[in-house]
């Protein structure tokens, strides 16, 4: 029989103000095992915790309950203050009569029988409370970044900062991410290459970091400080380690049709290429859907140009198994496709562009080496339309578009538009937007720049069709909602402004990381407000878009934090397990199997065990928990057939006896 | 035994057979029923969700008493009918959002099992109302107050749970 302590709390008057107090702890002295009870203004002030102390010496206690706030807030603190009283901190059970008791509920005559029934279900579950231990794990001193993008960049490098080994797995050729991509920032007008790509150096040459591109995440097993991750590099064809980077196998390259990503698909790349000139590592990479050599077996150009020799058509794809303690998700985000706008013309006429392909357009590294021109007839545009939030803000039921603000449009445009306005100063720029949003440091005032100071006609309404006309023109039929009236005007260019998403990747790697996400496909946070960057899985962390929307700056602060985050995990020699663990009874277990197909975590295997069972001896088939990987969901305990699983912390018999107790 | 009119369903039948079963002074208790409400509540979501409908002062009746699991994957069905047959007059089951649960396919488990049960308590007579899984996440304390409120609506109309309570059960 446990020697039972119940300390119930006032917490002031938020639960003392509905529940009679003295009442609940009146009752609990009627209640089995109980020897002390108590009620007290705040139980987790220092002298509460005192008391309770004092009682478990005083009394003997062998358990407690405490009645007050959820156990989400302060079961850690009550299980400390036992532990240090010299009991078991898992002989410890929280009757929530705050949350779920004294805020909602009205009066004492409601809240009183229910604290009281509260109070009653801990007393019967602690009763059946037994001694668990917190295993200990050890970490691996060593983490994952998933993409290569300036989140992931900046987290490597934080993390190499502080002395750990860090590894940044990138699926494509090249690490720098959409950042490569951008000609300048706002509200600067920093050349974003130049402020790039000193950090892709810095991660190139950092002994702590090494770099996996063309390559993915194919498998993650294990649990926070013990990441078992296979990663699959793609073969380049081309052996790194000979390579020189010269290019002179991509300037013969006789297969030049394919359309260049990088830029977006406004011109072409030969099929052995660099993604782009400061490319890390740089190089080349053959595609092998469009090489000739691959297609049909002749050619092999590159091979025999190839001054060192890298080129290799046999090479395969390599499989590496690594260990990691931590795992940071940074796979960032692409814009939605905008082909499913067809009445703005987009995928109809080549003079509308996305707001991706004009930042190519107007970059100096670009297809067009930076002069702004058309794509149909290479003329400089004079006349401009911008059309803002085309697929972010949508309704719900407008499956093209997404709902929520991809909130770096508005100050992108402002920024375009003040760098056409820039070099092309006679051009007329539109912009239809539904509301400007520019929260952020210098933000208003930089947008405020480009209409006051460069004259660019901001336009609130939406626009309706842009259609090509045969001069070439494109018929931009929109409405102005602050003058009531049509707007027609005949541009020469449309930039749509188009929503970003997730990369549709995270989908397979939520799942292999078991991390949640909304229905955006945005990583859910542990806690939207508190654990901004760590996942609910323990040992995953988060930064830049996956996250949600955001801009440089914000990408490279997430991207810190989260470094940060991994480094106090990596910091520490050990960690605790969860005690709270699924358990089999051998004498019950038939090794059935069951088990072992619904646990999520693979958790449970067999093992043949010799059993004495009622005088006899034999060998069976047991099932066995692997205590480091199970996270005690429990689930196996509902599916055994013969009862012979349990989880501890939450056993059968508790669960029973609580439902029992609200029940009488 | 009192007179049954032949129009009666079967199930209106029992109703009565056990209401005279029960005797005078259960039927005057019928007129202040206050039922008896079960609710197991995953930790990870719904438990939450609960905490946040407190915070929220969004009121929902006392005679619901929220039992808390690491998944909802943890109920098993076995503990739904221990409740009924010691006199609960309602069951609800709160887990994460399918593709949301914490332990990736718990509430799946929970979606499988409970379809099952509930098909099984329509067998065996009982008003199907009586087990309820609703989803409810760490950020719907509203949503939560109001399905416990509804939920209490549901479970006063359908009055005592007659069918399945072992009497001998009862205090």
């Amino acid at each position: 029989m446990q020697r039972i302590g119940v300390f119930v709390c006032h917490c002031g008057t938020n639960i003392a103000a509905t529940v009679d107090v003295s009442k609940v702890a009146e009752a609990a002295k009627h209640e089995p095992g109980v020897v002390y009870a108590v009620d007290y203004t705040y139980m987790c002030s220092e002298n509460g915790q005192n008391l309770i102390a004092q009682a478990i010496k005083d009394y003997g206690l062998t358990a407690i309950v405490v009645c007050s706030c959820s156990p989400r807030m302060h079961e850690a603190t009550f299980r400390a203050v036992a532990e240090k009283a010299g009991i078991n901190p898992f002989m410890v059970e929280i009757a929530n009569i705050r949350e779920q008791c004294s805020w909602v509920h009205k009066d004492m005559e409601e809240g009183t029988p229910k604290a009281i029934t509260l109070m009653k279900t801990a007393v019967a579950k602690v009763n059946l409370d037994s001694p668990l231990q917190e295993g200990e794990s050890t970490v691996t001193k060593r983490a994952l970044v998933i993409g290569g993008g300036i989140a992931g960049i900046q987290t490597a490098l934080d993390i190499a900062d502080a002395g750990y080994k860090v590894d940044i797995v990138e699926k494509l050729p090249s690490i720098g991410g959409r950042m490569s991509q951008l000609d300048k920032t706002f509200p600067t007008l920093d050349c974003s290459s130049c402020i790039l790509t000193p950090r892709m150096t810095e991660v190139n040459q950092n002994p702590n970091i090494r770099i996996f591109t063309y390559s993915e995440v194919t498998d993650v097993s294990g649990f926070v400080g013990n990441f078992t991750v296979q990663i699959t590099k793609h073969s380049r064809s081309v052996r790194a380690e000979d390579c020189t980077g010269c290019g002179i196998c991509t300037s013969k390259c006789p297969s030049r049709k394919t359309p260049n990503e990088f830029n977006r698909g406004l011109d072409t790349r030969p099929a052995i290429y660099i993604p782009f000139a400061q490319a890390i590592p740089n190089v080349p990479v053959i595609d092998k859907e469009h090489c000739i050599h691959f297609k049909t077996g002749k050619c092999g150009i590159c091979s025999k140009v190839c001054p060192s020799h890298a080129v290799d058509y046999e090479l395969k794809d390599e499989i590496i198994e690594e260990k990691y303690g931590a795992i940071v998700v940074a796979t960032g985000f692409d814009m939605i496709d905008l082909h499913k706008f067809g009445e703005l013309g987009y995928g109809v006429s080549k003079d509308v562009v996305s707001s991706i392909e004009l930042e190519r357009l107007m970059n100096a590294a670009g297809p067009t080496s930076g002069h702004l021109e058309r794509m149909s007839d290479h003329k400089q545009p004079k006349e401009m339309v911008f059309i803002q939030c085309v697929g972010s803000r949508c309704a719900p039921d407008d499956r093209r578009g997404k709902t929520y603000c991809s909130k770096i449009c508005c100050m992108y445009t402002a920024k375009q538009a003040i760098l056409i306005k820039d070099h092309y100063p006679d051009t007329n720029i539109h912009v239809f937007y539904i509301d400007v949003r520019t929260p952020g440091k210098n933000f208003d005032e930089f947008y405020r720049r480009a209409v006051e100071q460069y004259g660019v006609d901001y336009i609130k309404g939406n626009v309706g069709k842009v259609t090509p006309l045969p001069n070439g023109k494109l018929h931009v039929h929109g409405v102005d909602l602050l003058d009531q009236k049509d707007v027609e005007i005949d541009a020469d260019m449309v930039v749509l402004a188009g929503a970003i998403e997730p990369n549709p990747d995270i989908r397979k790697l939520a799942t292999m990381l078991t991390l949640s996400i909304d229905n955006n496909n945005f990583l859910n946070e542990a806690h939207a407000k508190l654990r901004p960057v760590e996942a609910a899985t323990a040992g995953v962390f988060m930064s830049g878009v996956v996250q949600g929307p955001k801009d440089i700056p914000e990408t490279v602060a997430q991207a810190g934090a989260a470094a940060i985050k991994v480094v106090g995990l990596l910091a520490k020699d050990k960690l605790k397990t969860n005690p709270c663990i699924a358990e089999p009874d051998e004498l019950y277990c038939n090794g059935c199997s069951v088990c072992a197909n619904v646990c999520p975590y693979g958790a449970i295997t067999y093992v043949d065990k010799e059993i004495r069972d009622h005088g006899l001896r034999e060998t069976r088939r047991i099932a066995s928990v692997n205590s480091a990987l199970c996270k005690g969901c429990g689930a196996c305990s509902v599916a055994c057939p013969s009862g012979a699983m349990n989880l501890k912390g939450f056993t059968n018999r508790q669960i029973m006896a609580e439902v029992d107790t609200v029940c009488q | 035994m009192p007179v049954i009119e032949k129009t009666a369903s079967p199930e209106a039948m029992l109703e009565k057979e056990n209401l005279a079963y029960l005797g005078e002074a259960d039927a005057k208790k019928e007129s202040t029923f206050t039922p008896k409400i079960v609710a197991f509540c995953c930790n990870w979501c719904s438990y939450a969700g609960a905490d946040l409908a407190g915070n929220n002062r969004a009121d929902y009746p006392a005679d619901i008493k929220i039992i808390r699991v690491p998944c909802s994957g943890r109920v098993n069905p076995l503990f739904i009918m221990r409740a009924f047959e010691k006199g609960a007059d309602g069951v609800i089951i709160c887990g994460c959002h399918p593709g949301d649960c914490h332990y990736t396919t718990g509430n799946y488990y929970t979606r499988r099992r409970m379809a099952l049960l509930i098909s099984m308590l329509d067998y065996l007579g009982v008003d199907k109302g009586r087990v309820r899984v609703e989803w409810v996440s760490a950020s719907e304390g509203a949503r939560f107050a109001s399905i416990m409120n509804e939920f209490a609506d549901t479970i006063k109309n359908l009055g005592r749970n007659v069918r399945l309570e072992d009497i001998r059960c009862r205090n």
